[in-house]
Protein backbone atom coordinates (compact mmCIF):
# COMPACT_ATOMS: atom_id res chain seq x y z
CA UNK A 1 0.00 0.00 0.00
CA UNK A 2 1.13 3.58 -0.67
CA UNK A 3 0.63 6.29 1.23
CA UNK A 4 -2.45 7.61 -0.78
CA UNK A 5 -4.31 4.95 -0.55
CA UNK A 6 -7.59 4.50 1.51
CA UNK A 7 -9.88 1.44 2.47
CA UNK A 8 -13.38 1.03 3.08
CA UNK A 9 -15.86 -1.39 3.89
CA UNK A 10 -18.65 0.53 1.80
CA UNK A 11 -17.14 3.50 -0.79
CA UNK A 12 -19.78 5.45 -2.04
CA UNK A 13 -19.27 7.03 -5.40
CA UNK A 14 -21.44 10.30 -5.90
CA UNK A 15 -22.83 12.64 -2.70
CA UNK A 16 -26.50 13.50 -4.27
CA UNK A 17 -29.76 12.21 -2.23
CA UNK A 18 -28.97 8.40 -3.41
CA UNK A 19 -25.39 8.65 -2.15
CA UNK A 20 -25.93 10.46 0.85
CA UNK A 21 -28.84 8.25 1.82
CA UNK A 22 -26.66 5.35 0.92
CA UNK A 23 -23.52 6.33 3.00
CA UNK A 24 -26.27 7.58 5.84
CA UNK A 25 -27.15 3.76 5.91
CA UNK A 26 -24.35 1.56 5.90
CA UNK A 27 -22.38 4.31 8.19
CA UNK A 28 -25.46 3.52 10.88
CA UNK A 29 -25.04 0.09 10.60
CA UNK A 30 -21.29 0.45 11.83
CA UNK A 31 -19.67 -0.25 8.45
CA UNK A 32 -16.34 2.08 7.82
CA UNK A 33 -18.01 4.17 5.19
CA UNK A 34 -16.39 7.03 2.52
CA UNK A 35 -18.57 8.94 0.26
CA UNK A 36 -16.53 10.70 -2.67
CA UNK A 37 -17.97 13.56 -4.85
CA UNK A 38 -16.27 14.96 -7.55
CA UNK A 39 -17.45 18.31 -7.08
CA UNK A 40 -16.45 20.58 -3.83
CA UNK A 41 -20.20 20.53 -2.36
CA UNK A 42 -22.36 17.68 -0.82
CA UNK A 43 -25.98 17.15 -2.08
CA UNK A 44 -25.66 16.39 -5.63
CA UNK A 45 -26.94 19.03 -8.05
CA UNK A 46 -30.90 18.93 -6.70
CA UNK A 47 -29.60 19.94 -3.61
CA UNK A 48 -26.81 22.39 -4.44
CA UNK A 49 -26.21 25.01 -2.02
CA UNK A 50 -28.04 23.33 0.82
CA UNK A 51 -24.89 22.84 2.91
CA UNK A 52 -25.20 26.77 3.84
CA UNK A 53 -28.44 27.84 2.29
CA UNK A 54 -30.93 24.67 4.17
CA UNK A 55 -34.06 25.90 2.29
CA UNK A 56 -35.23 22.68 1.67
CA UNK A 57 -35.75 20.64 5.04
CA UNK A 58 -34.80 17.16 3.37
CA UNK A 59 -31.43 18.33 2.20
CA UNK A 60 -30.53 19.71 5.52
CA UNK A 61 -32.12 16.84 7.37
CA UNK A 62 -30.07 13.84 5.24
CA UNK A 63 -26.94 16.19 5.33
CA UNK A 64 -27.19 16.09 9.55
CA UNK A 65 -27.97 12.32 9.65
CA UNK A 66 -24.71 12.28 7.30
CA UNK A 67 -22.57 13.60 9.74
CA UNK A 68 -24.21 12.26 12.64
CA UNK A 69 -23.38 8.72 11.09
CA UNK A 70 -19.50 9.14 10.72
CA UNK A 71 -19.05 8.51 7.41
CA UNK A 72 -16.35 9.61 6.04
CA UNK A 73 -16.88 12.94 3.36
CA UNK A 74 -14.34 13.57 0.22
CA UNK A 75 -14.41 15.86 -2.02
CA UNK A 76 -13.62 17.22 -5.29
CA UNK A 77 -12.31 13.66 -6.29
CA UNK A 78 -13.68 12.33 -8.79
CA UNK A 79 -13.12 7.90 -9.41
CA UNK A 80 -11.57 8.15 -13.13
CA UNK A 81 -10.53 4.51 -12.88
CA UNK A 82 -10.58 1.21 -11.57
CA UNK A 83 -7.00 -0.24 -10.56
CA UNK A 84 -7.65 -3.71 -10.12
CA UNK A 85 -10.54 -4.86 -8.32
CA UNK A 86 -11.93 -3.91 -5.65
CA UNK A 87 -9.47 -0.39 -5.95
CA UNK A 88 -10.70 2.76 -7.28
CA UNK A 89 -8.26 5.62 -8.45
CA UNK A 90 -9.29 8.98 -7.97
CA UNK A 91 -7.98 12.30 -8.49
CA UNK A 92 -8.34 15.10 -6.11
CA UNK A 93 -6.69 18.90 -6.04
CA UNK A 94 -3.69 17.28 -4.03
CA UNK A 95 -3.21 14.62 -6.11
CA UNK A 96 -4.03 10.68 -6.81
CA UNK A 97 -5.83 8.76 -4.67
CA UNK A 98 -6.71 5.47 -3.71
CA UNK A 99 -9.79 3.79 -2.37
CA UNK A 100 -10.15 0.40 -1.73
CA UNK A 101 -13.23 -0.78 -1.04
CA UNK A 102 -15.25 -4.19 -0.24
CA UNK A 103 -18.67 -2.89 -1.38
CA UNK A 104 -19.14 0.00 -3.87
CA UNK A 105 -22.22 1.79 -4.34
CA UNK A 106 -22.67 3.94 -7.29
CA UNK A 107 -25.06 7.12 -6.91
CA UNK A 108 -23.67 9.10 -9.77
CA UNK A 109 -26.70 10.59 -10.67
CA UNK A 110 -28.07 11.69 -14.04
CA UNK A 111 -27.08 14.59 -16.16
CA UNK A 112 -29.21 16.68 -18.98
CA UNK A 113 -30.41 15.49 -22.64
CA UNK A 114 -29.57 17.83 -24.80
CA UNK A 115 -30.86 17.33 -28.59
CA UNK A 116 -29.09 19.77 -31.16
CA UNK A 117 -30.80 22.33 -33.32
CA UNK A 118 -29.29 25.30 -34.83
CA UNK A 119 -27.90 27.94 -33.01
CA UNK A 120 -27.55 25.56 -29.96
CA UNK A 121 -24.00 25.98 -29.47
CA UNK A 122 -24.64 30.29 -28.87
CA UNK A 123 -23.61 31.38 -25.29
CA UNK A 124 -26.56 31.94 -23.99
CA UNK A 125 -28.12 28.51 -24.73
CA UNK A 126 -27.99 27.06 -21.05
CA UNK A 127 -29.26 24.03 -20.28
CA UNK A 128 -32.37 23.75 -18.36
CA UNK A 129 -30.78 22.49 -15.31
CA UNK A 130 -27.56 23.83 -15.94
CA UNK A 131 -28.80 27.51 -15.85
CA UNK A 132 -30.68 26.22 -12.41
CA UNK A 133 -27.46 25.54 -10.62
CA UNK A 134 -25.58 28.37 -12.14
CA UNK A 135 -28.83 30.74 -10.28
CA UNK A 136 -28.27 28.79 -7.49
CA UNK A 137 -24.59 29.22 -7.25
CA UNK A 138 -25.69 33.30 -7.86
CA UNK A 139 -25.99 33.40 -11.98
CA UNK A 140 -27.48 37.26 -12.25
CA UNK A 141 -31.03 36.80 -13.97
CA UNK A 142 -32.72 39.55 -12.58
CA UNK A 143 -34.78 41.85 -15.75
CA UNK A 144 -33.15 38.95 -18.43
CA UNK A 145 -35.27 37.42 -20.66
CA UNK A 146 -35.97 33.85 -20.55
CA UNK A 147 -37.43 30.83 -22.90
CA UNK A 148 -37.69 27.41 -21.24
CA UNK A 149 -37.77 25.22 -23.75
CA UNK A 150 -37.79 20.77 -23.40
CA UNK A 151 -40.01 18.78 -21.54
CA UNK A 152 -40.81 17.22 -18.16
CA UNK A 153 -41.42 18.31 -14.76
CA UNK A 154 -38.46 20.00 -14.53
CA UNK A 155 -39.87 22.98 -16.52
CA UNK A 156 -41.84 24.18 -13.41
CA UNK A 157 -39.23 23.77 -10.72
CA UNK A 158 -36.70 25.44 -13.00
CA UNK A 159 -38.92 28.56 -14.74
CA UNK A 160 -40.28 29.54 -10.55
CA UNK A 161 -36.21 29.42 -9.43
CA UNK A 162 -35.18 31.78 -12.84
CA UNK A 163 -38.25 33.72 -11.44
CA UNK A 164 -37.47 33.75 -8.02
CA UNK A 165 -33.84 35.31 -9.09
CA UNK A 166 -35.79 38.14 -11.18
CA UNK A 167 -36.20 36.81 -14.54
CA UNK A 168 -38.73 37.72 -17.10
CA UNK A 169 -39.94 34.13 -18.31
CA UNK A 170 -40.86 34.91 -21.87
CA UNK A 171 -42.69 31.29 -22.55
CA UNK A 172 -42.38 27.65 -21.33
CA UNK A 173 -42.27 25.70 -24.04
CA UNK A 174 -43.05 21.90 -23.00
CA UNK A 175 -42.69 19.23 -26.18
CA UNK A 176 -45.49 16.77 -25.08
CA UNK A 177 -49.19 17.52 -25.96
CA UNK A 178 -51.97 18.66 -23.58
CA UNK A 179 -53.52 15.17 -23.32
CA UNK A 180 -50.62 13.12 -21.96
CA UNK A 181 -50.30 16.32 -19.46
CA UNK A 182 -53.67 15.94 -18.43
CA UNK A 183 -53.31 11.63 -18.41
CA UNK A 184 -50.52 12.53 -16.18
CA UNK A 185 -52.08 14.89 -13.89
CA UNK A 186 -54.52 12.66 -13.25
CA UNK A 187 -52.09 9.77 -11.85
CA UNK A 188 -50.60 12.30 -10.07
CA UNK A 189 -52.64 11.70 -6.51
CA UNK A 190 -51.87 8.20 -6.46
CA UNK A 191 -48.03 8.45 -6.83
CA UNK A 192 -45.87 9.32 -3.86
CA UNK A 193 -43.89 12.17 -5.15
CA UNK A 194 -47.07 13.54 -6.91
CA UNK A 195 -47.65 16.41 -4.39
CA UNK A 196 -44.23 18.07 -4.89
CA UNK A 197 -45.42 17.82 -8.62
CA UNK A 198 -48.34 19.08 -8.52
CA UNK A 199 -47.01 21.82 -5.65
CA UNK A 200 -44.63 23.07 -8.29
CA UNK A 201 -47.62 23.39 -11.49
CA UNK A 202 -49.57 25.19 -8.96
CA UNK A 203 -46.82 27.52 -8.21
CA UNK A 204 -46.26 28.12 -11.92
CA UNK A 205 -49.60 28.72 -12.16
CA UNK A 206 -49.95 31.02 -9.78
CA UNK A 207 -46.51 33.35 -11.28
CA UNK A 208 -48.69 33.63 -14.79
CA UNK A 209 -45.71 31.73 -16.61
CA UNK A 210 -47.13 31.36 -20.03
CA UNK A 211 -47.04 27.23 -20.19
CA UNK A 212 -47.39 26.02 -23.70
CA UNK A 213 -47.85 22.44 -24.25
CA UNK A 214 -47.05 21.04 -28.20
CA UNK A 215 -44.51 23.47 -28.20
CA UNK A 216 -40.98 23.14 -28.85
CA UNK A 217 -37.89 24.92 -30.11
CA UNK A 218 -36.61 24.67 -33.72
CA UNK A 219 -33.76 27.04 -34.27
CA UNK A 220 -31.47 30.14 -32.15
CA UNK A 221 -30.30 32.93 -33.49
CA UNK A 222 -27.92 35.27 -32.89
CA UNK A 223 -24.29 36.44 -33.53
CA UNK A 224 -21.48 36.59 -30.58
CA UNK A 225 -24.46 34.60 -28.10
CA UNK A 226 -28.00 34.54 -28.23
CA UNK A 227 -30.44 36.91 -29.27
CA UNK A 228 -33.82 35.15 -30.43
CA UNK A 229 -35.31 31.88 -30.72
CA UNK A 230 -37.75 30.26 -32.97
CA UNK A 231 -40.35 28.12 -31.87
CA UNK A 232 -43.22 25.75 -33.21
CA UNK A 233 -46.60 24.26 -32.49
CA UNK A 234 -48.52 22.20 -34.69
CA UNK A 235 -50.28 25.60 -35.68
CA UNK A 236 -47.59 28.31 -36.29
CA UNK A 237 -44.14 28.94 -36.35
CA UNK A 238 -42.86 32.37 -34.57
CA UNK A 239 -39.94 33.84 -33.15
CA UNK A 240 -39.09 35.11 -29.14
CA UNK A 241 -36.35 37.71 -28.80
CA UNK A 242 -34.79 36.47 -25.19
CA UNK A 243 -30.97 36.83 -22.85
CA UNK A 244 -31.21 33.57 -22.59
CA UNK A 245 -32.99 30.22 -23.88
CA UNK A 246 -32.92 27.08 -21.26
CA UNK A 247 -33.18 24.21 -23.22
CA UNK A 248 -32.90 20.87 -22.25
CA UNK A 249 -35.28 17.02 -22.94
CA UNK A 250 -35.21 15.18 -20.03
CA UNK A 251 -32.57 13.29 -18.14
CA UNK A 252 -29.83 10.56 -19.02
CA UNK A 253 -28.58 8.30 -16.63
CA UNK A 254 -25.04 8.75 -15.83
CA UNK A 255 -23.33 5.08 -16.98
CA UNK A 256 -19.69 5.56 -17.44
CA UNK A 257 -18.38 4.05 -14.19
CA UNK A 258 -21.43 0.68 -14.41
CA UNK A 259 -20.10 0.31 -17.50
CA UNK A 260 -16.64 0.98 -16.71
CA UNK A 261 -17.05 -1.85 -14.19
CA UNK A 262 -18.92 -4.43 -16.24
CA UNK A 263 -22.33 -3.86 -14.83
CA UNK A 264 -25.23 -4.99 -17.01
CA UNK A 265 -27.15 -2.20 -18.36
CA UNK A 266 -30.38 -2.42 -20.56
CA UNK A 267 -32.44 0.40 -22.07
CA UNK A 268 -30.02 3.25 -21.40
CA UNK A 269 -30.24 2.20 -17.63
CA UNK A 270 -28.23 -0.28 -14.74
CA UNK A 271 -29.85 -3.55 -14.68
CA UNK A 272 -30.35 -4.39 -10.72
CA UNK A 273 -31.64 -6.90 -8.31
CA UNK A 274 -33.80 -6.30 -5.45
CA UNK A 275 -31.11 -4.97 -3.07
CA UNK A 276 -29.53 -2.78 -5.70
CA UNK A 277 -26.94 -4.96 -6.69
CA UNK A 278 -25.66 -4.59 -10.48
CA UNK A 279 -24.71 -8.06 -12.45
CA UNK A 280 -20.86 -7.08 -10.98
CA UNK A 281 -20.72 -8.78 -7.46
CA UNK A 282 -20.58 -6.43 -4.44
CA UNK A 283 -21.53 -3.65 -6.25
CA UNK A 284 -24.67 -1.69 -5.89
CA UNK A 285 -26.17 1.20 -8.04
CA UNK A 286 -29.10 3.46 -6.86
CA UNK A 287 -30.82 6.58 -8.05
CA UNK A 288 -31.05 7.57 -11.46
CA UNK A 289 -28.03 5.08 -13.19
CA UNK A 290 -31.20 3.04 -12.34
CA UNK A 291 -33.65 4.34 -14.30
CA UNK A 292 -35.05 8.67 -13.75
CA UNK A 293 -37.41 9.26 -10.75
CA UNK A 294 -35.65 11.92 -9.14
CA UNK A 295 -35.58 12.72 -5.41
CA UNK A 296 -38.10 10.32 -3.80
CA UNK A 297 -36.30 7.64 -5.79
CA UNK A 298 -32.64 8.58 -5.00
CA UNK A 299 -33.17 8.72 -1.25
CA UNK A 300 -35.17 5.49 -1.13
CA UNK A 301 -33.09 3.38 -3.67
CA UNK A 302 -30.11 4.56 -1.79
CA UNK A 303 -30.95 3.40 1.38
CA UNK A 304 -31.38 -0.08 0.24
CA UNK A 305 -28.19 -0.04 -0.78
CA UNK A 306 -26.40 1.45 1.69
CA UNK A 307 -28.26 -1.54 3.85
CA UNK A 308 -27.97 -4.40 1.31
CA UNK A 309 -24.02 -3.46 1.26
CA UNK A 310 -23.88 -3.44 5.27
CA UNK A 311 -25.18 -6.53 5.23
CA UNK A 312 -28.51 -5.64 6.52
CA UNK A 313 -31.10 -7.03 3.93
CA UNK A 314 -34.04 -7.25 6.30
CA UNK A 315 -33.72 -3.32 6.80
CA UNK A 316 -33.52 -3.11 3.09
CA UNK A 317 -36.42 -5.32 2.82
CA UNK A 318 -38.70 -2.69 5.03
CA UNK A 319 -38.12 -0.07 1.90
CA UNK A 320 -39.16 -2.04 -1.34
CA UNK A 321 -43.42 -0.74 -1.10
CA UNK A 322 -42.08 2.80 -0.84
CA UNK A 323 -39.58 1.87 -3.55
CA UNK A 324 -42.36 0.15 -5.94
CA UNK A 325 -44.43 3.60 -5.58
CA UNK A 326 -41.46 5.69 -6.66
CA UNK A 327 -40.76 3.00 -9.80
CA UNK A 328 -44.65 4.15 -10.45
CA UNK A 329 -44.23 7.62 -10.64
CA UNK A 330 -41.17 6.93 -12.83
CA UNK A 331 -43.20 4.75 -15.49
CA UNK A 332 -46.16 8.45 -15.48
CA UNK A 333 -43.16 10.32 -16.56
CA UNK A 334 -42.09 8.37 -18.79
CA UNK A 335 -45.46 8.23 -20.78
CA UNK A 336 -46.07 11.78 -20.30
CA UNK A 337 -43.01 12.95 -21.39
CA UNK A 338 -41.65 10.61 -24.54
CA UNK A 339 -40.08 12.72 -26.78
CA UNK A 340 -41.58 13.62 -30.04
CA UNK A 341 -39.81 12.62 -33.23
CA UNK A 342 -40.03 16.44 -34.22
CA UNK A 343 -37.50 17.32 -31.41
CA UNK A 344 -34.81 14.24 -32.18
CA UNK A 345 -34.53 15.72 -35.57
CA UNK A 346 -34.74 19.36 -35.49
CA UNK A 347 -30.50 19.53 -36.26
CA UNK A 348 -29.74 20.96 -40.22
CA UNK A 349 -26.73 19.53 -42.29
CA UNK A 350 -24.63 22.09 -40.50
CA UNK A 351 -25.62 21.96 -36.99
CA UNK A 352 -22.74 20.78 -35.04
CA UNK A 353 -24.02 17.39 -33.34
CA UNK A 354 -19.61 17.29 -31.21
CA UNK A 355 -19.65 20.33 -29.03
CA UNK A 356 -16.11 19.64 -28.49
CA UNK A 357 -14.84 18.69 -32.07
CA UNK A 358 -17.48 21.03 -33.89
CA UNK A 359 -18.55 18.20 -35.96
CA UNK A 360 -21.64 18.51 -38.27
CA UNK A 361 -24.69 16.25 -38.64
CA UNK A 362 -23.47 16.08 -42.27
CA UNK A 363 -19.69 14.85 -41.73
CA UNK A 364 -21.49 12.51 -38.88
CA UNK A 365 -24.18 11.13 -41.68
CA UNK A 366 -21.73 9.53 -43.67
CA UNK A 367 -20.92 6.93 -40.64
CA UNK A 368 -22.98 3.85 -39.92
CA UNK A 369 -22.35 3.48 -36.24
CA UNK A 370 -20.30 5.59 -33.68
CA UNK A 371 -17.10 3.84 -33.48
CA UNK A 372 -16.18 4.76 -37.34
CA UNK A 373 -17.40 8.08 -36.54
CA UNK A 374 -15.46 8.47 -33.80
CA UNK A 375 -12.42 7.22 -35.47
CA UNK A 376 -12.96 10.06 -38.99
CA UNK A 377 -14.25 12.27 -37.17
CA UNK A 378 -13.00 12.74 -33.29
CA UNK A 379 -17.08 12.96 -32.38
CA UNK A 380 -17.52 11.76 -28.77
CA UNK A 381 -13.95 12.14 -28.25
CA UNK A 382 -12.74 15.54 -26.38
CA UNK A 383 -13.14 16.76 -23.17
CA UNK A 384 -16.74 15.75 -22.74
CA UNK A 385 -16.10 12.55 -23.73
CA UNK A 386 -19.47 11.99 -25.44
CA UNK A 387 -21.48 13.03 -22.42
CA UNK A 388 -23.21 16.00 -24.52
CA UNK A 389 -23.33 14.41 -27.89
CA UNK A 390 -23.71 10.73 -26.65
CA UNK A 391 -27.58 11.30 -26.19
CA UNK A 392 -27.74 13.28 -29.35
CA UNK A 393 -26.39 10.66 -31.83
CA UNK A 394 -28.46 7.76 -29.98
CA UNK A 395 -31.57 10.26 -30.76
CA UNK A 396 -30.87 10.81 -33.95
CA UNK A 397 -28.96 7.81 -35.42
CA UNK A 398 -29.67 5.26 -32.93
CA UNK A 399 -26.15 4.91 -32.50
CA UNK A 400 -25.09 3.52 -29.08
CA UNK A 401 -21.99 3.97 -26.87
CA UNK A 402 -20.32 0.55 -26.35
CA UNK A 403 -17.57 0.71 -23.74
CA UNK A 404 -15.87 2.81 -21.70
CA UNK A 405 -11.82 2.80 -21.48
CA UNK A 406 -10.57 4.33 -18.53
CA UNK A 407 -9.89 7.43 -17.79
CA UNK A 408 -13.51 7.81 -17.63
CA UNK A 409 -13.23 11.63 -17.15
CA UNK A 410 -10.25 14.03 -18.23
CA UNK A 411 -7.15 13.64 -16.07
CA UNK A 412 -3.76 14.96 -15.17
CA UNK A 413 -1.13 12.97 -16.15
CA UNK A 414 0.75 12.35 -12.94
CA UNK A 415 -2.93 11.31 -11.73
CA UNK A 416 -2.14 8.49 -14.25
CA UNK A 417 1.61 7.38 -13.16
CA UNK A 418 2.31 4.35 -11.21
CA UNK A 419 0.83 4.99 -8.29
CA UNK A 420 2.57 5.49 -5.12
CA UNK A 421 5.95 7.26 -7.07
CA UNK A 422 3.95 10.40 -6.53
CA UNK A 423 4.22 12.38 -3.39
CA UNK A 424 2.86 11.63 0.08
CA UNK A 425 -0.23 12.72 0.55
CA UNK A 426 -2.44 12.10 4.43
CA UNK A 427 -2.11 8.53 5.08
CA UNK A 428 -4.60 6.44 7.04
CA UNK B 1 -21.36 33.38 3.33
CA UNK B 2 -17.42 33.50 3.64
CA UNK B 3 -15.56 36.75 2.75
CA UNK B 4 -15.76 38.48 -0.71
CA UNK B 5 -12.92 37.81 -2.91
CA UNK B 6 -11.18 40.04 -5.47
CA UNK B 7 -10.37 38.34 -8.71
CA UNK B 8 -8.23 39.65 -11.92
CA UNK B 9 -10.67 38.82 -15.09
CA UNK B 10 -9.34 40.00 -18.64
CA UNK B 11 -7.24 42.20 -16.35
CA UNK B 12 -10.28 43.97 -14.16
CA UNK B 13 -10.38 43.43 -10.82
CA UNK B 14 -13.97 42.14 -9.57
CA UNK B 15 -14.63 41.67 -6.11
CA UNK B 16 -17.36 38.83 -5.73
CA UNK B 17 -19.29 36.89 -2.35
CA UNK B 18 -17.05 34.49 -1.39
CA UNK B 19 -17.68 30.87 -1.82
CA UNK B 20 -18.88 31.88 -5.72
CA UNK B 21 -17.46 29.77 -8.33
CA UNK B 22 -15.86 31.31 -11.48
CA UNK B 23 -18.30 31.21 -14.15
CA UNK B 24 -20.59 33.05 -11.51
CA UNK B 25 -18.30 35.39 -11.28
CA UNK B 26 -17.39 35.90 -15.36
CA UNK B 27 -21.34 36.68 -15.54
CA UNK B 28 -21.70 39.26 -13.13
CA UNK B 29 -18.65 41.02 -14.75
CA UNK B 30 -20.62 40.79 -17.72
CA UNK B 31 -18.86 38.05 -19.74
CA UNK B 32 -20.78 36.03 -21.78
CA UNK B 33 -17.62 34.14 -24.17
CA UNK B 34 -15.98 31.87 -22.00
CA UNK B 35 -13.76 29.99 -25.02
CA UNK B 36 -13.50 29.82 -28.51
CA UNK B 37 -14.75 26.24 -29.79
CA UNK B 38 -11.38 24.37 -32.20
CA UNK B 39 -13.25 25.54 -35.06
CA UNK B 40 -13.21 29.39 -33.04
CA UNK B 41 -17.01 30.05 -32.23
CA UNK B 42 -17.49 31.54 -28.86
CA UNK B 43 -19.16 29.41 -26.52
CA UNK B 44 -20.68 29.83 -22.85
CA UNK B 45 -21.32 27.54 -20.25
CA UNK B 46 -24.09 24.74 -21.07
CA UNK B 47 -24.65 21.85 -17.99
CA UNK B 48 -23.77 24.23 -15.06
CA UNK B 49 -22.40 20.40 -13.16
CA UNK B 50 -19.00 20.00 -14.79
CA UNK B 51 -20.01 17.64 -17.16
CA UNK B 52 -20.08 19.93 -21.34
CA UNK B 53 -16.27 21.59 -20.61
CA UNK B 54 -18.23 24.26 -22.76
CA UNK B 55 -17.55 26.79 -19.86
CA UNK B 56 -13.59 26.37 -19.72
CA UNK B 57 -11.25 29.29 -18.95
CA UNK B 58 -7.71 29.91 -18.16
CA UNK B 59 -7.16 30.30 -14.60
CA UNK B 60 -3.30 31.11 -13.08
CA UNK B 61 -2.40 30.20 -16.33
CA UNK B 62 -3.70 26.86 -16.57
CA UNK B 63 -6.04 26.87 -19.48
CA UNK B 64 -9.34 24.54 -19.94
CA UNK B 65 -10.36 24.75 -16.04
CA UNK B 66 -13.82 23.99 -16.10
CA UNK B 67 -15.57 27.72 -14.15
CA UNK B 68 -18.39 26.20 -13.25
CA UNK B 69 -16.47 23.85 -10.81
CA UNK B 70 -13.96 26.46 -9.50
CA UNK B 71 -14.24 28.32 -6.31
CA UNK B 72 -13.03 31.79 -6.73
CA UNK B 73 -10.02 32.61 -4.58
CA UNK B 74 -8.77 35.73 -3.51
CA UNK B 75 -5.90 37.35 -6.30
CA UNK B 76 -7.52 34.38 -8.50
CA UNK B 77 -6.03 35.46 -12.54
CA UNK B 78 -8.78 34.92 -15.01
CA UNK B 79 -9.38 34.98 -18.46
CA UNK B 80 -12.08 34.24 -21.06
CA UNK B 81 -11.80 33.62 -25.02
CA UNK B 82 -8.69 31.55 -25.37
Amino acid sequence: MTNESFRFEVVVVGAGPAGLAAACAAAECGRRTAVLDATPWLGGQIWRGQETKSDSGSAKRWLTRLHAAGAVVVRQTAVVATLRPGVLLAESPEGPREFGWEKLILTIGARELFLPFPGWTLPGVVGIGGLQVLVKAGWPLAGKKVVLAGSGPLLFAAAAEYRAAGADIVIIAEQTNWAKLIRFGLTLPRLAPGKLFQAAMYKTALLRVPYRPGCWVTSAQGVDGLESVTLRSARKTWTERCDYLAAGFGLLPSLELPRLLGCRLEDGAATVNDRQESSQAGVYIAGEPTGIGGEGRALVEGLIAGFAAAGRPERAERLFRRRRRTWAFSRAMDQAFALRDEVKNLADPETLICRCEDVTRRELEKYCDWRSAKLQTRCGMGPCQGRICGGAVEKLFGWEAESNRPPVFPVKIATLREPGSGPGGASE
Amino acid sequence: MTEAVTLTINGRPVRVPGGTVVAVALALAGESRFRRSVAGHPRGPLCGMGVCFECCVTIDGRPHCRSCQTLCAEGMEVRTDD
